[in-house]
C-alpha cells in the first residue's frame, strides 16, 4: 500500500510537520477514507447498507410502485387453513415474496417497512449512546479527580447488571409507565422504552474509550500549546480533542449499529419489543415459528434480510476499523 | 497482594449491594401492584390486602429491602402462625403465581442453564481458539480467509435465526435429531446430550465468532514480541515455539474474557432456551415476564448479577496474580 503505516488519527500534527511522509498533507480522515475505498468487501457492504437506507426512506413510494400494501389483509392469497395459497409461500405477481400465513399480508411490503424500523432503532440508539458516551467520557477525562471516579464507578455498576435480562423483564411495565407519563401509547412508547434502556446500558463502552483517549491526548504538545494560548474548554473539546477522536468514534459507531439492529429484532421476536401490526422483522420471525412446516419461506426471507443488513454493517465496520485504526490487523510478521 | 484481594472483594460486595438495591427499587417503582397480582382478576379487595400484609408489601421500601436481604441468610416466613409459608435460607422471595419459594424455582432451573452454558463454552472455546490459531498461523492463506469469513458471518447471525434454521434443517427436514426435550443428566445422560446438542452448537457458533478474531489478533500480536524473535533466532522448532510460548501468552486474556462470557450465559440463555423450549433460568424469566411475576424477576436479575460480579472479581484477582502492574493500580 502506498500510504504510510504511521498515519494514525492522533498524528495530524506530526505528519504535517514532517511533511515528506504524506505527499499532499491529506487529513487522517481522508487517508482513512482512501483506505476504505481500497477494501472491496467494505465497498460492497457500503452499497448494501445504502440500498437498505434507500428502501427504508422510500418505502411508502416503493410500495405504491410495486402495488403492494404491507398492512392489507389479502384473503384471496391464503387458503382455508390460513396458509399461503400457491407454491413457495404464495409467491406470485401480486406478492413477489409471498404472503404471511394467517393474515395474507404482503411479505415484500412488510420487509420494506421493517427496514424503516430496524434502521430507525439502530440509528437513534447509536446516536443516543454515542452522544451520552462521548459526553461522559470527555467530562471524565478532562475533569479527572472526583468526577472521573464517579463516572467510572457508575460505569462499573452499569456493567454489573444483566442488561438483556433486565431489558426484557422491565419491557411491559416500563412501557405502561411511559404511557402514563404521556408518551403516545402503543409502539411509540415501546420504541421510546427500547431507546432509553439501550442508552442507559450502552454508554459505558464508548465513555471508557473516549476517557482513555482524552487522558492521553490532553498531555500531548498540541493540546498544551492550545492551552498556553489561553484556549477555553470549548475550544479544547471541539477544536483540539474531538477532531482526533472522530476516527475511533466512527469505527465504534459502525460496529455498534448492527448490534442495535439485531437487538431490536431479538426483542420483537421474544414479544417484548414492537407489537404487531408493526412490520418489524423480529415480529415476522417470531410469527414464522408457528408455520415451520407449512411456510418455510416465511422464516427464511425475513431472516436472510436481517442477516444481510447486519452482515453489511459488520463488514463496513471492519473495513473502517482496518482503515482508521492501524494497530488492529495490520501488523506484519 | 492480600490487600488487593480484600479490596477487590470489598468492592464486589458494595457493587452487589448497589445492584440489588437498584433492582429491588426499580421493580417496586413499577405500576404493577405485586399484591394485586397474587390472585386472579376477580379478586376481592380484602384478599389483596391480606396478601399484601402477609408478603410485607405494606411496609416501607427500605424495610422490605432489609427483610429481603435478611431472608437470604436466615430464611423467611410469610404470614402468621397457622397459615404461614416458610422459605428456608437462602430465601429469594415467594412467587404467588407459582405457589413456590423462588429459591426452589431457581434451584430447579439452574442445572438446565448450567448444562447449556457449560457445553456451549467447551465447544465455542474449541472452535474459536482452534480456528483463530489456524487463521493466525496460515495468515493470508485460504485457511485464514475461511476462518475470518466464519467469524464475520457468525457475528452477524442473530441467535434466534440460527436456532430456527437448525431446527428446520436437523429436526424438520432431515429428522436427524428429535425436537429437544430436556431430561436431567442423572435421569438419562444420552437423552440429555441429544436434547442439548443443537442449543450448544447454536450458542457455540455465535460466540466462537468473536473468539476466532480475538485469538487470531492475539497470536499475531504476540508474534511481534521480542521473545518470539529470540526463539526464532536461537532456532527453536516452530511447533514448540508456538505451543509453549506464543499460545500461552496469547490465550491468557482470551481465557479471562471467556470466563466473563460464561458467567453472563449462566444468568440465563434467554433466546436459546426460548427457541429450544429448555426449562432454564431464561425460560423462567420469560414466563415471569408474561405473568408479571415480580418476585421471580427480581430474583433472576439478582442471581445473574451475582454471576457477573463474581466472575469479574475472580478475573481481576487472577490478573493481579499474573501481572503486578494491575495490583499497583
Amino acid at each position: 500500500m502506498l500510504l504510510p503505516m504511521s498515519g494514525t488519527g492522533g498524528d495530524t500534527m506530526n505528519e504535517s510537520v514532517r511533511g515528506d511522509v504524506v505527499a499532499e498533507g491529506m487529513s487522517p480522515f481522508r487517508l482513512g477514507l482512501a483506505r476504505v475505498r481500497g477494501n472491496r468487501a467494505a465497498v460492497v457492504a457500503f452499497w448494501v447498507v445504502m440500498f437498505f437506507v434507500f428502501v427504508a426512506i422510500f418505502a411508502p413510494v416503493l410500495v405504491k410502485i410495486f402495488n403492494i400494501d404491507p398492512y392489507a389483509l389479502d384473503r384471496e392469497a391464503i387458503n382455508d387453513f390460513g396458509l399461503p395459497a400457491g407454491p413457495m409461500g404464495g409467491i406470485s405477481w401480486d406478492h413477489p415474496l409471498g404472503v404471511e400465513p394467517g393474515t395474507g399480508r404482503d411479505i415484500l411490503g412488510r420487509l420494506m417497512y421493517g427496514a424503516r424500523i430496524s434502521l430507525l432503532v439502530g440509528a437513534i440508539g447509536t446516536i443516543l449512546t454515542t452522544v451520552v458516551g462521548v459526553t461522559l467520557g470527555m467530562i471524565a477525562g478532562l475533569r479527572r479527580g472526583f468526577i472521573d471516579s464517579l463516572i467510572s464507578r457508575l460505569g462499573d455498576v452499569t456493567l454489573a447488571f444483566p442488561s438483556l435480562l433486565l431489558i426484557i423483564a422491565l419491557a411491559n411495565p416500563m412501557t405502561q409507565r411511559l404511557e402514563s407519563l404521556g408518551v403516545p401509547s402503543g409502539n411509540t412508547a415501546r420504541i421510546t422504552y427500547i431507546m432509553t434502556v439501550l442508552t442507559l446500558f450502552g454508554w459505558v463502552y464508548m465513555a471508557r474509550l473516549v476517557r482513555g483517549q482524552v487522558l492521553s491526548l490532553r498531555e500531548r504538545e498540541f493540546v498544551e500549546a492550545a492551552r498556553s494560548f489561553g484556549a477555553g474548554t470549548g475550544h479544547l473539546v471541539f477544536k483540539q480533542l474531538l477532531p482526533n477522536l472522530w476516527p475511533q468514534i466512527i469505527v465504534f459507531v459502525s460496529l455498534s449499529l448492527p448490534g442495535f439492529v439485531a437487538l431490536e429484532a431479538t426483542l420483537s421476536f421474544l414479544g417484548v419489543g414492537l407489537l404487531a401490526p408493526a412490520a418489524s422483522w423480529g415480529i415476522m420471525l417470531g410469527d414464522s415459528v408457528r408455520y415451520y412446516r407449512a411456510a418455510p419461506t416465511y422464516l427464511f426471507i425475513p431472516g436472510v434480510t436481517l442477516m444481510a443488513l447486519v452482515l453489511a454493517f459488520n463488514l463496513l465496520g471492519d473495513g473502517l476499523r482496518d482503515a482508521f485504526d492501524p494497530r488492529s490487523d495490520r501488523q506484519q510478521l | 497482594m492480600i490487600f488487593f484481594v480484600v479490596r477487590r472483594s470489598f468492592f464486589a460486595i458494595v457493587l452487589l449491594l448497589i445492584v440489588s438495591a437498584f433492582t429491588f427499587w426499580i421493580f417496586s417503582a413499577l405500576p404493577a401492584d405485586p399484591a394485586a397480582l397474587t390472585c386472579g382478576k376477580n379478586c376481592r379487595p380484602e384478599v389483596i390486602e391480606s396478601n399484601r400484609e402477609r408478603l410485607g408489601y405494606d411496609k416501607p421500601l427500605v424495610e422490605q429491602y432489609g427483610a429481603y436481604m435478611k431472608g437470604i441468610f436466615t430464611g423467611r416466613t410469610y404470614g402468621e402462625e397457622g397459615s404461614s409459608i416458610h422459605c428456608p435460607a437462602p430465601s429469594l422471595g415467594y412467587s404467588y403465581d407459582r405457589h413456590e419459594c423462588v429459591t426452589s424455582l431457581i434451584a430447579s432451573t439452574l442445572p438446565v442453564t448450567a448444562s447449556i452454558a457449560l457445553g456451549a463454552f467447551v465447544l465455542w472455546m474449541a472452535i474459536g481458539v482452534g480456528l483463530g490459531t489456524m487463521a493466525a498461523l496460515k495468515r493470508g492463506k485460504w485457511q485464514d480467509r475461511v476462518a475470518t469469513g466464519f467469524s464475520v458471518i457468525g457475528v452477524s447471525l442473530p441467535t434466534f435465526f440460527l436456532g430456527l434454521i437448525f431446527i428446520m434443517v436437523f429436526v424438520i427436514w432431515t429428522g436427524i435429531l428429535p425436537f429437544p426435550r430436556y431430561v436431567g443428566i442423572t435421569e438419562n445422560p444420552f437423552e440429555w446430550f441429544m436434547a442439548l446438542l443443537l442449543p450448544w452448537f447454536v450458542l457455540a457458533i455465535i460466540s466462537a465468532a468473536t473468539y476466532v478474531r480475538m485469538t487470531r489478533n492475539g497470536i499475531l500480536e504476540v508474534m511481534n514480541e521480542e521473545f518470539v524473535r529470540l526463539g526464532i533466532a536461537k532456532g527453536l522448532p516452530r511447533r514448540r515455539l508456538i505451543v509453549t510460548y506464543v499460545l500461552r501468552a496469547a490465550l491468557v486474556p482470551i481465557v479471562t474474557i471467556a470466563g466473563l462470557d460464561f458467567a453472563f450465559l449462566l444468568g440465563g440463555a434467554l433466546v436459546t432456551e426460548s427457541i429450544f423450549n429448555l426449562p432454564g433460568l431464561g425460560k423462567l424469566t420469560l414466563a415471569a415476564v408474561v405473568n408479571s411475576d415480580l418476585p421471580i424477576l427480581v430474583a433472576t436479575t439478582m442471581v445473574a448479577a451475582v454471576f457477573i460480579v463474581v466472575a469479574n472479581t475472580v478475573v481481576d484477582i487472577l490478573y493481579g496474580f499474573l501481572d503486578p502492574r494491575v495490583r499497583a493500580k
